[in-house]
């Protein structure tokens, strides 16, 4: 009995559940690639079939999966050293790292396969890109070469919309250009600020951050210089045809606060962040989320308006 | 000593074949909703089916 129970126990290692492979899906980067690839299908112009529009974002979201577990499998070695990363599936010993890879790539050839079957092969092409910049580009060449990392990475993040527009019309444009840009530019203050207070963890990982490299004033100074260039990207895009009322107001509203987060954390030094527990730079990681579901969600609801008819612009 | 059955190992197991296999049905329903979209669209199945399609002769010889 105990010698059968210690073998059961051992077991374990390299027999997950069904939850931990979820887990290596990266589950809640999903939800915004799903999110910002309906806002990519919605404000297209002309219209896919509801069936191949949930096949398109179901098969966007497989891939953002498929290049989640791959990264999870070259990364395993630093998710094992920070804090935030160490009870990921192959650090913690539930998936084996090979199993990741596995899950990994036969993901992306089914959702690159299908997406290309249910909508059109310029945007499966454009998918493949976008797992090959984040797993390659990204993950095994740049993360842990250049402060720079989050700033080229963040690109793979902002493919998803340019797909979902890809999927209707077959190409790409200036509009669904801005929307990838959004993104682009949100990146960057959206993780350094994230650094700023996760102070050690990607220091104990060896992962060149550029508050690891440059400092954290050069840290701040950077976040404002981005939230800036945004803030007009953002703006300026309530003028093109894919703005509307509801999106330009939540732009203004929100790149407003945005800046001021990102002033006064340039304003500040660390002396003074240690004194509040960096409420200032945690309030603006949290406006952060916020920012792009609601310039998204903005975006979905001025297409639907146009659609319904009760468009303005 | 019997083999417990309830053994959290098996109930993992469990949880992984029962995922896996609503993951599967799930997928043969996204085809089979395609299949039909596609075919009620008629896209791409106007392809090799011997019939005589004027569209397809040059000009001269469909008038």
């Amino acid at each position: 009995m105990t010698d059968l129970t210690s073998t059961l126990d051992q077991t374990r290692a390299g027999d997950a559940g069904f939850g931990d492979y979820v887990t290596l899906l990266k589950p809640r980067v999903m939800t915004l690639v799903v999110f910002t690839a309906f806002a990519g299908l919605m404000v297209a112009p002309g219209g896919l079939h509801p069936m191949e529009g949930f096949a398109a974002i179901l098969f966007i979201a497989l891939g953002g999966g498929a290049s989640g577990a791959l990264n999870m499998w070259w990364d395993a070695d630093i998710d094992a050293r920070m804090r935030r990363t160490r009870n990921r599936p192959v650090p913690a010993g539930t998936v084996r790292a090979d199993e990741a890879m596995a899950l990994g790539l036969a993901l992306s050839g089914i959702s690159v396969l299908m997406l290309g079957l249910a909508t059109n092969w310029f945007a499966a092409g454009l998918l493949a890109f976008t797992i090959f910049f984040y797993v390659v580009v990204y993950t095994m060449w740049l993360k842990r070469w250049t402060p720079q990392n989050i700033v080229i990475g963040g690109a793979a993040g902002a493919f998803p919309p340019m797909i979902g527009w890809a999927a209707v019309t077959g190409g790409v444009a200036v509009e669904s250009a801005l929307m990838f840009a959004l993104i682009f530019l949100w990146t960057p203050p959206h993780f350094w600020a994230l650094a700023l207070f996760m102070k050690s963890d990607y220091a104990d990982a060896g992962v060149p951050m550029l508050n690891v490299t440059h400092g954290r004033p050069a840290t701040r100074r950077h976040i404002l210089a981005y939230t800036v260039m945004l803030a007009a990207l953002a703006v300026g895009t309530g003028f093109t045809v894919i703005g509307g009322p509801v999106y330009l107001a939540t732009a203004i509203v929100l790149n407003l606060m945005f800046l001021k987060g990102a002033v006064t954390i340039w304003r500040r030094d660390d002396a003074a962040a240690e004194a509040d527990n960096y409420a200032v730079e945690r309030a603006f990681f949290r406006l952060s989320l916020y920012f792009l579901f609601a310039h998204f969600g903005a975006l979905i609801v001025d297409a639907a308006l146009v659609r319904l008819g009760w468009g303005l612009f | 000593m019997a083999f417990g059955k309830d053994h959290e190992l098996h109930q993992r197991r469990f949880g992984r074949n029962l995922g896996l296999g609503l993951a599967l049905l799930a997928f043969v329903a996204v085809m089979f909703g395609l299949t039909v979209v596609k075919i009620e669209r008629g896209g791409m199945t106007q392809g090799f089916d011997h019939v005589l399609r004027p569209e397809m002769l040059p000009r001269e010889d469909a008038q």
